[in-house]
């Protein structure tokens, strides 16, 4: 591999976008969550309600402004790195992306500003109805990108043209490109990770406080609303999935291939490998256990009906098959273990026997790191499945850089970002502790009753050391 | 499909350009509290600075990220264009944003004096650095660029600071730590306010010196930047515009009116913008090799089918920003009070 400017391109993308989806998918997660806590606070006027609510808002606060920190480099990205890229699709891509800021992000930051300094200011009806949007903006803003992403994946509704001798794609058709054959599934598919992300963190930091046998009451009921948003994510997110694969296996065959280490196309029913290792010198699975037949039954319903391997793609336009293989198998497994996880502790939630067990508490403590790992993993599966395209069938990825950015360039920048990106990653990680080690407020502790004029917040800073001031 | 009377290219010109006032205008205060930030004495003065902008800065960005999906989606060729071209200077000021949101959101978490210090130094610099490069940009765009035939950016990095994008580099920054000063003149009070107040002053000097510096400059130095003035002879009107709220943000301060003076400075922000958009159309990006390769409303732009669902797009979601921007700013109306959730 040469580390020329595409590769590097490349590498600054996957880098500066999966730490932007660090934040993103607990964003959308935790708000929802927020939602149903404020309004069980709403419908039963319990306290420790508003406690949790309060707490996670604060979780959610320091999120948010590192995904909005990470999310500007993303939206300039296009242009510094991808130019070529730019060009070609800006007609298509570019309404997409503008209409993710006029309908989704302002409506997000706005209602935060209420969500996190209004509590005070207006009332509990308000400040839920403005939980609610900066749930509903954060799941614009899914919707949009994922439908940007989704165009670039299966490309509909558009044509080539030539303007001003330059090739580029135009929209024929918006609603073909909104509603592509991929967007509905993968935005499905993309929000289920957020709400199990979010629901499996939730139920981390409570796990984690129940086995201390703190903040007891508060972490036992938000541990409940996270189950339960849990397992019904992971049952449904086997069938958006599953439908996803088939979506696939019709509109970009060489991607399920190398999903599946299908090399060579079989002569019946294709298998199903629950693991292994794809050798792409000997082109086979080695060390796998299959289902024979399985691929072709789900796909066509069919155990006999072939499927295309990728020796019916020209090697140029064949992905690269370890990565994308590992990485799908990956997160089908994470998939199948949350599934079965958060089944037996909804049973035993149900039994009323959940909080004795410390062990299962502990799972639920690292979980999270799972949860990361399917949504990363899920991501490097499309993108480098995708792969040799940017837009699939249209336009290669060593087609779209830049042409005025040296390599040199791109390197100076990715040190840049790791460097920042690393410093402001464990500061952020610091904060997040910090906050957790606090816990939300107790019942018995005043909670900061408001202040008028600036008067009472002189007093109230020289009553208690700064460092009370921001629990 | 489009009535003949509507020129799209013409409309989009347009709407990036109130996208653009929009950012100018709102973030424009909050980078200027940002630059005035280590001015603040002790560690509660810089509490209520940061609070101050704290419910509102994100919301403000917006316009900036919104102004660029924008110019994706309108102008390809130039979002391709001036942002490949202009890669380092830009990575400089993504640092710079990403700097200053996180120094807001991790400031207070901490009681350490150095911790504090830290994020203030961090805020203030990110902050005056985005003002700074902002107003760079706008001068090598307003100066021309070596754009080739392929529409690609032919110069490097250091081309890029010459001395007159450097000059109005330091006037945006004067202008928005004046904007950013009235918005604290409004926010603040008691001894406080009277330090604003002093500031306050100061920033206007600077400012107005700048000011002059630059249009005799501008006029001296680009005389493709006027040009069009003669075509559009309203213009005047504007640069009187301008000239009067200038003259009237120290009025309405001494007589105690600071939201006529924010009225005033936002209109020298929009005023200026509107000047900018008039020196360069219909061009967006001026070569400085050969006219005939500048990038423009008309060459630059997507289909005519994009531009008119953009601006359907536009015609929903705009009033709709417009309608939570005010409810927001309404709810935080009046002076900064400080509570459990502030900063
Ligand atoms: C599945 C959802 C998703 C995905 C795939 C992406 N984002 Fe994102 N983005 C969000 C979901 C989101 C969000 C949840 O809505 C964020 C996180 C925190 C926030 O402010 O909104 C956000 C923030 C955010 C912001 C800051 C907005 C603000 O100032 O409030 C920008 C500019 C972008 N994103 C742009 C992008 C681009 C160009 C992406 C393409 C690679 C991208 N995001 C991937
Ligand atoms: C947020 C989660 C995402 C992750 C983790 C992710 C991951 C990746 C990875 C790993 C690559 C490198 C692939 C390779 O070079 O082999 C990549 C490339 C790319 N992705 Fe994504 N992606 C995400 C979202 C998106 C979205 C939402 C878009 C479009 C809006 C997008 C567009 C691209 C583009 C343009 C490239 C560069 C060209 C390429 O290498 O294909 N990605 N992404
Ligand atoms: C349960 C079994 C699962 C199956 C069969 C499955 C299937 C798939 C498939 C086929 C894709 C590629 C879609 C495409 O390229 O268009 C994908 C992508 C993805 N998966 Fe999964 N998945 C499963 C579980 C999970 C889980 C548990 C998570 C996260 C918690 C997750 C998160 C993602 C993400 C973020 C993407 C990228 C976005 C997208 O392309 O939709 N997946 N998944």
């Amino acid at each position: 591999m040469s580390f020329d400017a595409v590769t590097l391109s490349r590498l600054q993308f996957a880098l500066t976008v999966a730490f932007h989806y660090i934040f993103v998918p607990l964003t959308i997660g935790l708000a929802l969550i927020m939602v149903i806590l404020e309004g069980l606070y709403l419908k039963t006027g319990l306290k420790v309600y508003e406690n949790m609510a309060r707490f996670w808002t604060r979780l959610f606060a320091a999120t948010f402004a590192m995904g909005v920190a990470s999310g500007i480099v993303m939206e300039f990205q296009f242009g510094t790195n991808w130019a070529t890229y730019s060009r070609f699709v800006g007609d298509v891509f570019g309404s997409a992306l503008a209409a993710e800021g006029i309908f989704a992000f302002f409506l997000e930051s706005g209602f935060l500003a209420v969500l996190v300094f209004g509590w005070d200011r207006v009332s509990p009806r308000m400040h839920f109805f403005s939980t609610l949007m900066v749930c509903l903006g954060s799941i614009f803003s899914a919707l949009w990108i994922i439908i940007a992403n989704s165009w670039q994946q299966t490309p509909a509704g558009h044509q080539i043209v030539e303007f001003m001798g330059e090739k580029r794609a135009e929209i024929v058709d918006f609603w073909a490109v909104v509603f592509n054959p991929s967007s509905v599934n993968r935005i499905t598919h993309t929000l289920l990770g957020a709400f199990i992300l979010g629901a499996f963190f939730v139920m981390s930091v409570c796990g984690y406080y129940i086995l201390k046998g703190r903040h007891l009451d508060g972490a036992k009921r938000s541990f409940t609303v996270a189950l339960v948003i849990a397992t019904i994510a992971s049952l449904l997110q086997l069938a958006s999935g599953h439908s996803s694969a088939r979506q696939v296996a019709f509109t970009q065959p060489a991607k399920l291939a190398a999903f599946e280490g299908l090399f060579k196309t079989p002569e019946g029913g294709a298998p199903l490998y629950l693991f292994g290792h794809p050798d792409t010198a000997t082109e086979e699975v080695k060390f796998g256990i299959a289902i024979p037949g399985m691929l072709s039954f789900l796909v066509h319903g069919n155990f006999t009906k072939p499927i295309d391997g990728l020796d019916k793609f020209k090697p140029e336009d064949r992905p690269p098959v370890a990565l994308s293989f590992h990485a799908y198998h990956a997160m089908v497994a994470i998939g199948m273990f949350f599934i079965g996880l958060t089944l037996f502790a909804s049973f035993l939630r149900w039994r009323g026997v959940l909080f004795e067990q410390r062990w299962l508490l502990w799972i639920f403590v690292f979980s999270i790191l799972l949860a990361y790992a399917a949504n990363h993993l899920g991501w490097v599966a499309a993108e480098v499945g995708r792969q040799p395209w940017v837009v699939y069938g249209l336009l290669r990825t060593s087609d779209s850089v830049s042409k005025s950015v040296s390599a040199a360039e791109v390197a100076a920048s990715i040190a840049m970002f790791v460097i920042i990106y690393s410093l402001l990653f464990l500061v952020w990680l610091y904060v997040m502790g910090d906050k957790i080690r606090h816990g939300p407020a107790e019942d018995s502790e005043a909670l900061g009753a408001p202040n008028h004029g600036l008067q009472p917040a002189v007093a109230v800073e020289i009553k208690n050391p700064p460092s009370q001031q921001e629990a | 499909m489009t009535p003949d009377w509507l020129d799209l290219n013409l409309l989009w010109f347009f709407l990036i350009g109130v996208l653009l006032v929009g950012y100018a205008v709102l973030d424009g205060f909050d980078l200027g509290v940002g630059t005035l930030h280590l001015f603040a004495k002790n560690d509660l003065e810089r509490r209520i600075l940061m609070n101050s902008i704290g419910p509102v800065w994100d919301g403000n960005e917006v316009w900036l990220v919104t102004a660029g999906g924008a110019l994706f989606a309108a102008f390809p060729k130039v979002y391709a264009t001036a942002f490949s071209g202009f890669y380092l200077a830009f990575m400089l000021l993504l640092m710079a944003l990403i700097f200053r949101a996180v120094a807001l959101e991790f400031r207070s978490k901490q009681p350490w004096p150095w911790w504090r210090q830290m994020w203030d130094v961090v805020f203030s610099l990110g902050s005056s650095l985005a003002a700074f490069l902002f107003g760079v940009a706008v001068g090598n765009i307003i100066q021309g660029l070596p754009i080739g035939a392929d529409g690609e950016y032919q110069g490097g990095f250091f081309e890029l600071l010459s001395p007159y994008p450097l000059l109005v580099g330091v006037f945006n920054l004067s202008l928005f730590a004046l904007h950013g000063a009235i918005y604290l003149e409004i926010k603040t009070e008691g001894e406080l306010q009277q330090r604003v107040r002093r500031w306050l002053w100061w920033c206007y000097a600077v400012f107005v010196c700048l000011y002059l510096v630059t249009t005799v400059v501008t006029f001296a130095h680009v005389p493709h930047a006027t040009a069009n003035f003669r075509y559009f002879p309203w213009v005047w009107l504007v640069v009187a515009l301008i000239v009067l709220a200038i003259a009237n943000i120290p009025r309405a301060v001494y007589f105690g009116h600071p939201v006529q003076a924010f009225i005033s400075s936002s209109l020298v922000i929009g005023g200026l913008i509107v000047l900018f958009g008039v020196a360069l159309f219909p061009n967006l990006l001026i070569s400085s090799i050969d006219p005939k390769f500048s990038l423009t409303a008309y060459n630059a732009a997507s289909s005519q089918k994009t531009l008119g669902i953009m601006a359907i797009i536009a015609a929903i979601g705009m009033p709709l920003v417009l309608c939570y921007t005010t409810v927001i700013y309404y709810i935080f109306r009046g002076k900064v009070k400080l509570d459990k959730m502030s900063y």
